[in-house]
C-alpha cells in the first residue's frame, strides 16, 4: 500500500502539471475575489474563510477527475484490483496520494493567501487546522464520485453534480469553525464535528470507492 | 422478497394492485382536497396559508419514503442481485425528485408570507435541498453509461452513500435550532395538531402514497418492457 502511494507520488512529481495546476487554480481563484468584491479590508476579512474553503473545495474537485482515470485507461487499475491488496486498500492508497499531492500544498499556501485577504494573523493556525481536517474529507468524498463516474459519458460534468452536494456539510462546519474563531468564540465544537465526519468517512468511503472500482471492471 | 424476483409473478400481483392503488389515490385526493381546502378551519395564527401544509407535508414524507425505499432496493440489488430492485430504484427516482421539488416549492410559497422570506439556510431546508440534488445526481449517473448494468450499479452505490442524508433530514429540526418547526405528527406523546386538521393531512398522505404506488407500478412495467425489447433486439442482431 505504501508502495502504491509512493508510486502515485512519483508519477505526479515526474509529470508535475496536475498537482501544480490544482494549486495554481486555488491561488488564482482566491486572488480573483478582492477584484470581484472590492478591496475593503472589512469585507475581505469577513468573507476570507468562505473564499478560502470554496477555492480549496473547487481545487480538490478539479484534480479529482484524474484520480482513477489514467490508471483506468492504461489498465493498471485492473492489475491493482487483481493484486493481493484488497480493493479498499487500493482506494485508501489512491486517496492518500491525492491528498498528499493536492491537500498538503493547499495547507502550506493557505496562510499566505489568508494574509492577502486580511485575515488576522492569530487565526492562521485555526485556518490550517480546519483545512487539515477538511481537505482529507474532500479527497475521500470526491474519490467516491470519481470512482463512480469512471468510464461514464460526460464524466467531467457529472462528477461535480454528484460530489458538490456531498461537500456541503464539510463546507458548513469548516466555515462555522472559522467564523467562530474570527468572532472570538470557540471553534472547538465545529472542529470536533468535522473530525467526527473525517473518522466516519475514513471508514466508509473506502468501502464505497472499492465497490465502485469493482463495478467499473465488470 | 425473493419470491417477487420473478418479473412475471411480480407483474401479476402488480397488475392486480394497480387499479386499487389508482382508485384509492383518486378517492383520497378528492376527499383530502375537499377537507383540506374547504371543510377544515383556517389556523388561528396562519389563516388560510395553513392549507399549503396539506400538500407540503405529504410531499416531504414521500420524498423521504421514496429515497429510503430506493436505498433499500439499492442494497438488495448489490447484495442479492435482485433483478427488480434496480428497476424499482430507477422507476422511483423521478417521482422522488418530483415530490422533493414539490416540497421545496410549497415550503417556499408558505415561507414567504409566514417567515417573511422565500428561503432560509437552516439545517432542514439545506438537507432537503441536498436530497433533491442526490435524486438528480442519481438519475444523471444511471443514464451516463453505455452499459445500463454499469450505470445501475454505480447508481446503487451512490444511493447507499446518500442514505447518510436521510437521518440528518429527519433529525435536523431537533439537532439544530431551525426556523423550520419540529415534528408535530409522528412524535412521542401523540400528535399536537387538531383532529380537524389531522384528518385532511392523513388523507392527503394516503393519496400521495397510493399515487406513488400506482405510478411506480406503471413505470416498473415500462422499465421491464424496455428491458425485454432490448434483449429481443439483441437476439435479432445476432
Amino acid at each position: 500500500m505504501l508502495r502504491l502511494i509512493l508510486r502515485d507520488l512519483r508519477l505526479v512529481l515526474r509529470q508535475g502539471s496536475d498537482a501544480t495546476a490544482a494549486l495554481m487554480f486555488f491561488v488564482l481563484c482566491v486572488v480573483l475575489f478582492p477584484f470581484g468584491v472590492g478591496p475593503e479590508p472589512n469585507i475581505l476579512t469577513r468573507i476570507a474563510p468562505g473564499v478560502l474553503l470554496i477555492a480549496a473545495l473547487l481545487a480538490a474537485l478539479l484534480s479529482m477527475e484524474r484520480l482513477f482515470q489514467g490508471d483506468f485507461e492504461d489498465g493498471s487499475l485492473e492489475l491493482l484490483l487483481l493484486s493481493p491488496l484488497p480493493a479498499e486498500g487500493v482506494a485508501i492508497a489512491k486517496v492518500a496520494a491525492h491528498w498528499l499531492v493536492t491537500g498538503v500544498p493547499l495547507l502550506i499556501v493557505a496562510p499566505l493567501l489568508a494574509l492577502l485577504l486580511r485575515m488576522p494573523a492569530d487565526q492562521l493556525g485555526l485556518l490550517v487546522g480546519t483545512l487539515a481536517l477538511a481537505t482529507p474529507l474532500l479527497s475521500l468524498i470526491g474519490a467516491v464520485g470519481a470512482a463512480l463516474t469512471l468510464g461514464a459519458r460526460r464524466s467531467g460534468v457529472l462528477l461535480p453534480l454528484l460530489v458538490l452536494p456531498l461537500y456541503i456539510p464539510v463546507l458548513i462546519f469548516a466555515a462555522a469553525g472559522l467564523d467562530a474563531g474570527l468572532s472570538g468564540l470557540s471553534p472547538r465544537p465545529h472542529l470536533l464535528l468535522l473530525g467526527g465526519m473525517l473518522c466516519g468517512a475514513l471508514v466508509l468511503a473506502p468501502l464505497a470507492i472499492a465497490a465502485a472500482l469493482r463495478a467499473a471492471h465488470e | 422478497m425473493h419470491r417477487f424476483a420473478n418479473p412475471a409473478r411480480f407483474l401479476k400481483i402488480a397488475n392486480a394492485v394497480l387499479p386499487w392503488a389508482a382508485g384509492l389515490s383518486a378517492v383520497c385526493f378528492a376527499a383530502g382536497l375537499y377537507l383540506g381546502l374547504f371543510a377544515s378551519p383556517p389556523d388561528y395564527q396562519q389563516g388560510d396559508t395553513v392549507r399549503i401544509m396539506y400538500i407540503h407535508v405529504p410531499a416531504a414524507w414521500m420524498s423521504m419514503f421514496t429515497y429510503s425505499t430506493m436505498a433499500v432496493a439499492a442494497a438488495a440489488a448489490l447484495v442479492w442481485k435482485h433483478p427488480l430492485a434496480e428497476v424499482y430504484a430507477k422507476a422511483a427516482a423521478p417521482l422522488g425528485a418530483g415530490f422533493t421539488a414539490l416540497c421545496l416549492l410549497t415550503g417556499s410559497l408558505w415561507g414567504a408570507p409566514m417567515w417573511g422570506t422565500w428561503w432560509v439556510w437552516d439545517a432542514r431546508l439545506t438537507s432537503v435541498l441536498v436530497l433533491f440534488f442526490l435524486y438528480l445526481g442519481y438519475m444523471a449517473l444511471v443514464d451516463a453509461f453505455d452499459d445500463p448494468a454499469r450505470g445501475n450499479k454505480a447508481g446503487n452505490i451512490l444511493l447507499l452513500v446518500g442514505a447518510v442524508n436521510v437521518p440528518i433530514i429527519k433529525f435536523s429540526v431537533e439537532w439544530w435550532n431551525t426556523l423550520h418547526q419540529p415534528a408535530s405528527v409522528f412524535r412521542l406523546g401523540g400528535p399536537t395538531i387538531a383532529a380537524s386538521m389531522l384528518w385532511p393531512l392523513l388523507l392527503m398522505a394516503a393519496a400521495f402514497q397510493s399515487y406513488f404506488f400506482a405510478v411506480v407500478i406503471l413505470r416498473i412495467r415500462a422499465g421491464l418492457a424496455a428491458r425485454r425489447v432490448q434483449t429481443l433486439r439483441l437476439g435479432q442482431a445476432n
